[in-house]
């Protein structure tokens, strides 16, 4: 069909500008917010996930890896930031998945806005996920002992670096959240990508014990390299550009990946 | 009113997997006025609808909203529409307020343009009261009017309500017509798909009728009626003695014998001559009868409906969760 291709072409023609989709974004962030505002329950896994996370694996493991749980926390906490951020950006995902089966983006796709807007917004409020998230791990983590070694400049360039990272990673959750059509399915396939890049890494244990394979990947994993950077800057002060470099490279992969990915389905699934 | 047109489509096709929803489907809407899409669920009409806002691309066609071209210049479109859609597509944990304030500042309405926006709007649908109340405890009524304010918040041309007024009740749904009227008033043209055939009949000034992803039928309302034959004459005499004769002075004008009620008392008989009304009118006056009730009736759209596709519109309110979804 002649019609349908050419269409097909020329539709993605005339685009809104970036400064638009800024814009936009910010507006559906702030609707994000104000979601987030009216339903702080919406919090409760990155509230109640440090906590729990603290003081099971802080006591569990704390004394037949490190010797004892003071000086496991001062490894395990810089590691657990990590992981908590990536599992704060799992949830952006399952939003998405719902407010597409709801139908709730109709009204935003059919005006003169940005289409990535609603869906840049709601990885933008997350940012209050991710702050509230590392806000209470650090806060308990200091109750049970943890010490912050460096200054304040570097933790917060710590707390900046791994929101960074959640903001990347959150696009793997968002590209399944708009692909997998059951809900139900959604948080079994969150948990099979989470468990293989939090658990397959330095955070919990030192690599030398894992088998070749495992600490090859646990090497390169973006979350050991993460965890590094963030021991770096909360803890031991060394240096971390080897780590960080890696980092960013992986942030700047992931996003270059699913992103358009992402947006892609976005458009085509719902037209 | 002008002669110019809001929205011209042609040839609208689309398919999903194996159901052919749209199988070429033109329609016209001069500028001002309001089209009526009817068809029963299934039909296509959501689906029409929603390549016309643009959410769905179609897989043949062309249409021009406002000037706009729907294939090179959709965001063009998308500036010139405003969208209420079956399902209510208000944020619910949101307040009135919030929910018009964000979309007026995703329309580049500034901070205190958009406040001032969301006001006027709740203000206009009897909604200020509960303007600072989240969507979710209002009634099905309320959220349609929020729901229709939403999609006026960028002043558009053109405006596609699809089904506005399914699941509301008839006090509610009256408040809805009032509000089209009042917008077509005001100079918008609306593009309306309802299968409530009186719906249509209130507030279209023509019909499309829609069936199985064609246009069966088109026209003004009472083009529509007449397309599907003649008249009917109803007269009720005041008293029943006079019933023989009036149906004697019936038949002999129309050389039909009259349906006659004898629960109501009314004779109906089909007519093709509208003046005859006015030779009744004389005849039971020289006889000296009167008559309770006197009338020449245009068949009802759901006789309409039957004579142009061959089937009643669907009464029973089974969603096509199909149409909808897709």
């Amino acid at each position: 069909m002649t019609t349908a291709t050419m269409t097909a072409e020329r539709t993605p023609a005339k685009l809104v500008s970036p400064a638009k989709l800024v814009k936009d974004s910010f507006a559906m962030a702030w609707r994000g917010v104000l979601k987030i505002r009216k339903n702080p329950e919406q919090l409760s896994d990155v509230t109640l996930m440090p906590i729990l996370f603290l003081v099971m694996f802080g006591y569990i493991f704390g004394g037949a890896v490190q010797g004892s749980t003071e000086e496991y926390l001062q490894v395990f906490v810089p590691g657990l930031v990590v992981m908590i951020t990536i599992m704060a950006s799992m949830s952006a995902g399952i939003s998405l998945n719902t407010d597409v089966s709801k139908g709730v983006f109709d009204r935003f796709r059919a005006m003169p806005i940005a289409r990535s807007a609603p869906l840049v917004g709601a990885v933008v409020a997350d940012f209050v996920r991710y702050v509230v998230g590392i806000g209470v791990l650090l806060g308990f983590a200091a109750i049970l002992g943890f010490r912050i070694t460096t200054d304040p400049l570097s933790t917060l360039a710590a707390v900046a670096i791994a929101i960074a990272f959640g903001l990347a990673f959150c696009w793997i959750a968002m590209f399944i959240g708009i692909l997998v059509k059951s809900p139900g399915a959604l948080a079994g396939i969150m948990m099979a990508i989470v468990m293989p890049f939090t658990f397959g890494s330095n955070v919990f244990v030192p690599t030398e014990t894992m088998p070749d394979w495992l600490a090859a990947w646990s090497e390169i994993s973006p979350v050991s390299l993460l965890a590094d950077v963030m021991r770096g800057l909360l803890v031991d002060g060394g240096d971390i550009t080897g780590p960080l470099l890696g980092s960013l490279a992986w942030m700047g992969a992931l996003l270059a990946v699913f992103f358009p990915l992402t947006i892609r389905t976005y458009l085509r699934r719902l037209g | 009113m002008n002669n110019e047109i809001a929205i011209e489509a042609s040839g609208l096709k689309k398919r999903f997997g194996e159901t052919q929803a749209l199988r070429g489907v033109d329609l016209t809407v001069p500028t001002g006025t309001i089209l009526g899409v009817l068809g029963p669920n299934g039909a296509g009409k959501t689906t029409a609808v929603r390549i016309l806002a643009t959410l769905l691309r179609p897989d043949a066609g062309r249409a021009v909203i406002a000037g706009r071209d729907l294939h090179t210049d959709p965001v063009g479109v998308r500036g010139k529409i405003g969208l209420t859609g079956q399902y209510a597509s208000v944020d619910e944990d949101l307040t009135g307020s919030e929910n018009l304030r964000l979309l007026a500042r995703l329309l580049e309405f500034s901070r205190a343009g958009a406040k001032a926006r969301a006001a006027e709007l709740l203000e206009r649908f009897e909604l200020s009261h509960a303007g600072g109340r989240a969507v979710k405890t209002y009634s099905g009524g309320m959220r349609r009017r929020l729901d229709l304010a939403a999609s006026l918040i960028g002043r558009p041309e053109v405006l596609y309500l699809d089904e506005p007024t399914t699941g509301l009740d008839p006090h509610a749904r009256n408040e809805v017509w009032q509000i089209v009227r009042g917008l077509v008033n005001d100079g918008v043209t609306v593009l309306l798909t309802t299968q409530y055939l009186e719906e249509a009949d209130q507030l279209a000034d023509r019909i499309t009728v829609i069936d199985t992803g064609k246009v069966v039928a088109d026209g003004r309302p009472d083009e529509l009626k007449r397309r599907t034959g003649g008249q009917t004459l109803q007269v009720r005499p005041s008293t029943r003695a006079d019933l023989e004769a009036v149906s004697r002075i019936l038949t002999e004008l129309t050389q039909q014998v009259p349906d006659r009620d004898d629960d109501t008392g009314l004779l109906t008989v089909p007519v093709s001559d509208p003046v005859l009304l006015s030779t009744v009118v004389r005849k039971l006056d020289d006889a000296g009868i009167t008559a309770d009730e006197l009338a020449l009736r245009l068949p009802s759209l759901d006789d309409v409906f039957l004579a142009l596709t061959g089937h009643r519109t669907s009464q029973e309110n089974d969603q096509n969760r199909q149409e909808a979804l897709v």
